[in-house]
């Protein structure tokens, strides 16, 4: 049996990029806050040391920093009519675990989503009438892009997120983004210093009318001190971004950004090692107690608390709400439910140029370095004569020249031998590649619930994923492909090599770990499971904080909304909730 | 109040206490204005560094100083009757600061820092000890003296104080400011900057003639701290003397190892004021102009450092040892970096080190080990030439050096 701890104020499940925004705002508060995190400590000096950090094997090839399937996993299948089943090995996706989360190891994009985005049902709806929608389960996410603006530039600040306004004011400004909605002061840092293929792709781009500008990045270019008073590096531009964490203190994560204030602070306290295993409600089902969890040990503890925020990945924030019985699981059948609801993806796409009189030293980059394209993003371009919603980014990031992962080879060279070391001599300094980032639209038949057969070591049912890409997805990634070829051909390559979208989608190879929904916002009860706070509608003093409250996904890169969201949900938190504790939306 | 009465009063408080909380009222002789003095005390002469165990209970002892001569454990100093200093009078605790002799007559050794505490002022003692008895008493039972024979003897201590100590208050000297003499009172008192600073001779006491010139203890080198151009403050203006102490950083250096512990623990509680007394008096020391001449880059041990800099050193200190503020140390015409000792240096590329948290400077950036990756040679090349180049000029560092201090860490010592 559990034993009970003494009372808190807040539990928060989950110490990585929400979790760390969120303790660190309510402890501000006064209030007595722990965060329970299931995987280790880590820290910059002791677990990204400069002298292993870029072991390749270590951590690109054996994801040491990830989560391992022994730990949790899911099972997947592709429609309701096949049975599903475990993934043994983490491949498409590759969600993180320990302090810093996911957020350790990413790449360092980190977008704003269009106004559009916010209320894309309402949007679309009248721009190209109800009928374009039919097939899908498109929803407005009860928050506005105004209403969120504040919080994307206090996780752009948090961070110093170096890129180049295009939107200041309903002003536009040269040489930024033409296309995003208004912000109220440009970025904290200017934009990284341009490679090589990134500035051809720029120039190609623009040749053909398009509207090219730097990525913004979370590598910084210019060392920067943040408005918490911690400092950070510049990037050096190593190329050890994705599946690594920074040695340098050049890449915004928690442990860069937040923590090294949090951890001072007396009324804060971090548990590592220790997983949750539910939310406890009370008889009524209507009021969380607390959380129950299992440390290092394998000793069960119960945590009660005034307050419960799943700051989890957002898989796993829907996985608990699911296991503690929080809301009612979505049905696909009936359309009922909420929780599990709009599980979304990402819907990308590639290509590869190859160059007989080109050096590109592709070793000197950074994740989020290099150039966007977002002139067929979003609702940034006309739909009306097209047959889809949705685009997608079309980014030229080249974010590594690593040993054993950056092999370009043209197709027709051998997987091994010296054919294929002669290959990757020749290509290896001369190649490059750009892709599309194609907004992913929730469909009725995408979603997440709890498998029926398989379980976790705790016992516990493993969650089910449902998935397949929907057909407006894959026309509207060819028809965006069609113009990367375009991009490609103005490059003018010896060959180019194109990776297109189609059906079905497969758990195996790498793709994107950006998944969403499961945990939907929205105004609506009977179709969201949390409000335009992120407060669960059924248990008001459950937060629910992550991309799983994305009612679909746009062609950006999560992040920069999910650390808004963070915010966003912890002034209202504060600044509401705190005084009259309850439901902030009346349903 | 007639001095008889106040003590009548006292006593009956006493008596009540004891009754109630068994807590020593004898704080109440003193005016608040007197204890938060005694509690700044406090902060001045950073009690808390020896008498509090991370995150142990305030000033309840139980830190292990490793000495030269063997292992001191910081006592008990709350109000405990039994094993805390609540048995002692004002008068036994006086004669502790100012002369190292204890409740009872026994000796103190000089890891407590008497031979600076004697020259406190007799009221800031007073205020301290009052401001000691407010402390809630805590039950915990301490064997200071862990030393091996013959110096766990505590009579030895009336031959070393004859032959080391010289009693006396701090003398003020009227030719300068009252800021400059406020500096050195702190320095040499409360302060005790001496205890780590100052050169030891072979008994363990100040060299009298070296005074902040530098001094290697636990392995770590508290560097030279006079205004000498080189190794001392003398590029650092007062401004940078000041954040440094009160934030942990500047442009030139950010403080790690036992001096991060003394500005989290006291300078970075000090007040303003004091802290720019402190700056002016240091800045005013007189240090050696000690001349040196770098190692030519073509020695064979310039040019290994130099590869062993760009792959290990360069991404954080640049490729000129310009480091960058608040984070990585400026290693270019740096104090610290020109040390005629290296022990620090080799210390923390073997063992990394975790630099100072303040309120406002609260990163803690660290440097991580690189004992398992860098070969004594190695270090030793890629330290001489951080030593003499951009500006720098320090005596090549030995390998033989490196390796007997790798051995000492690893053993724990």
């Amino acid at each position: 049996m559990a034993r009970k701890l003494p009372r808190k104020d807040v539990v928060i499940v989950g110490l990585g990029w929400t979790g760390a925004i969120l303790a660190h705002e309510l402890t501000e508060s006064g209030l007595d806050v722990v965060a329970i995190e299931r995987g280790p400590w880590r820290d910059t000096a002791t677990d990204f040391n400069i002298g292993y950090v870029s072991d390749e094997l270590r951590y690109a090839v054996r994801r040491d920093l990830f989560l391992q399937p022994a730990q949790e996993t899911l099972t997947m299948r592709n429609t309701t009519s096949q049975t599903a089943l475990p993934m043994r090995d983490f491949g498409s996706f590759l969600p993180g675990t320990g302090v810093g989360g996911a957020g350790v190891h990413w790449n360092g994009h980190t977008w704003r989503f269009y106004p559009s985005d916010f209320n894309l049902k309402s949007h679309l709806t009248e721009r190209y009438g109800a009928a374009r929608l039919a097939d899908l389960q498109i929803q407005d996410w009860g928050v506005s892009y105004d209403e969120m603006e504040s919080a994307y530039d206090r996780f752009e600040y948090l961070c110093g997120i170096s890129g180049k306004a295009g939107n200041i004011g309903n002003k536009i400004q040269p040489g930024g983004n033409p296309f995003e909605g208004p912000r109220k002061r440009d970025y904290p840092l200017p934009p990284m210093e341009m490679t090589y293929a990134p500035t051809l792709f720029a120039e190609a781009a623009r040749s053909l009318g398009l509207h090219p500008f730097p990525t913004p990045s979370a590598n910084l270019s210019k060392a920067y001190v943040n408005p918490l008073g911690i400092a950070m590096g510049q990037c050096t531009m190593c190329g050890f971004c994705e599946r690594f964490g920074c040695a340098n203190y050049s890449k915004s994560s928690a442990q860069t950004t937040v923590l090294p204030v949090l951890m001072r602070k007396s009324n804060f306290e971090a548990r590592c090692n220790s997983e949750v295993l539910h939310v406890n409600l009370d008889a009524t089902g209507k009021m969380a107690r607390g959380v129950t969890y299992v440390d290092g040990n394998g000793e069960e503890w119960e945590q009660p608390a005034d307050m419960v925020l799943l700051c989890a990945y957002g898989l796993h924030n829907a996985r608990l709400m699911m296991l503690s019985k929080i809301g009612k699981i979505y049905d696909p059948q009936t359309g009922e439910g909420t929780v599990g609801r709009n599980y979304a993806y990402q819907t990308n796409a590639g290509v590869q140029l190859f160059f007989d009189d080109k050096n590109f030293n592709p070793f000197v980059a950074a994740g989020a370095l290099g150039q966007t394209v977002d002139d067929f993003n979003g609702d940034t371009f006309d739909h009306a004569a097209l047959d889809f919603v949705g685009g997608a980014g079309i980014n030229c990031i080249p974010t590594n020249g690593r040993p054993i992962g950056f092999r370009p080879t043209p197709p027709g060279t051998p997987r091994w031998g010296s054919a294929w070391k002669k290959a990757t001599r020749d290509n290896y300094l001369k190649a490059f590649g750009f892709s599309s980032q194609g907004s992913s639209y929730a469909a009725r038949g995408n979603y997440l619930d709890l498998d029926p057969t398989y379980k976790d070591r705790f016992g516990r049912p493993l969650m089910r994923m449902t998935f397949d890409f929907p057909d407006n997805d894959i026309r509207m990634s060819h028809w965006v492909s069609d113009r990367m070829e375009e991009i490609a051909k103005a490059l003018k390559p010896r060959q180019y090599v194109q990776a297109r979208r189609n059906k079905s989608w497969n758990s195996v190879p790498y793709q994107s770990t950006h998944n969403t929904g499961g945990a939907i916002m929205g105004a609506d009860p009977k179709t969201s499971a949390v409000n335009k706070f992120l407060q669960s509608w059924d248990v008001p003093n459950v937060f629910v904080i992550g991309a799983s409250a994305f009612p679909q996904n746009a062609g950006k890169n999560p992040t920069g909304t999910v650390g808004a969201l963070a915010f966003w949900a912890a002034d209202a938190i504060r600044n509401q909730y705190l005084r009259n504790p309850g439901p902030l939306v009346q349903a | 109040m007639s001095h008889l009465s106040r003590l009548a009063a006292a006593a009956a408080l006493t008596l009540s206490a004891v009754t109630l909380s068994a807590h020593p009222s004898a704080a109440d002789e003193l005016p608040f204005d007197r204890i938060v003095n005694g509690r700044y005390q406090a902060v001045l002469g950073d009690c808390a560094g020896c008498h509090t165990l991370p995150g142990g209970a305030s000033f309840a002892g139980g830190v292990a100083l490793p000495t030269p001569f063997g292992t001191l454990v910081a006592p008990n100093i709350t109000p405990d009757a039994e094993t805390g200093i609540g048995h002692w009078s004002e008068t036994d605790f006086r004669n502790a600061m100012k002369k190292g002799i204890g409740h009872d007559g026994v000796r103190l050794y000089p890891a407590m820092p008497y031979p600076a505490y004697t020259r406190m002022s007799d009221r800031d003692v007073a205020d301290l000890w009052a401001y000691l008895r407010t402390l809630q008493p805590v039950r915990n039972d301490i064997t200071s003296n862990q030393l091996p024979f013959p110096f766990n003897i505590r009579a030895v201590m009336i031959g070393w104080n004859w032959l080391n100590f010289t009693p006396g208050a701090f003398k003020a000297d009227p030719n300068r400011s009252a800021e400059w003499n406020r500096g050195a009172y702190i320095v040499q008192g409360a302060g005790h900057c001496a205890t780590c600073h100052s050169p030891k001779t072979a008994l363990g006491a100040d060299k009298t003639n070296a005074f902040l010139g530098g001094a290697v203890l636990q392995n770590w080198l508290a560097p030279t701290i006079t205004n000498a151009r080189r190794e001392g403050l003398g590029a650092w203006s007062i401004d940078d003397v000041t954040a440094y102490l009160k934030t942990g950083a500047n442009r030139f250096d950010i403080a790690s190892g036992p001096m991060a512990e003394v500005v989290t623990n006291s300078t970075s509680q000090m007040t303003d004021a004091d802290r720019r007394a402190i700056a002016v008096y240091l800045k005013d020391l007189p240090g050696e102009a000690n001349k040196a001449t770098p190692v030519a880059v073509n020695d064979p041990g310039m040019k290994a450092g130099a590869a062993v800099y760009a792959d290990n050193c360069s991404a954080c200190h640049g490729l000129k040892g310009e480091g960058q503020p608040k984070l990585f140390p400026q290693l270019a015409d740096s104090a610290l970096i020109q040390q005629a000792d290296a022990t620090s240096l080799i210390r923390v590329v073997l063992a990394g080190s975790q630099a100072a948290g303040t309120q406002a400077a609260p990163t803690t950036p660290a440097m991580p080990s690189l004992a398992w990756r860098l070969n004594d040679a190695q270090v030793a090349d890629v330290l001489t030439y951080v030593r003499n180049m951009w500006g720098n000029a320090a005596p090549a560092v030995a390998s033989d050096m490196v390796g007997k201090l790798r051995k000492s860490l690893k053993s724990g010592s």
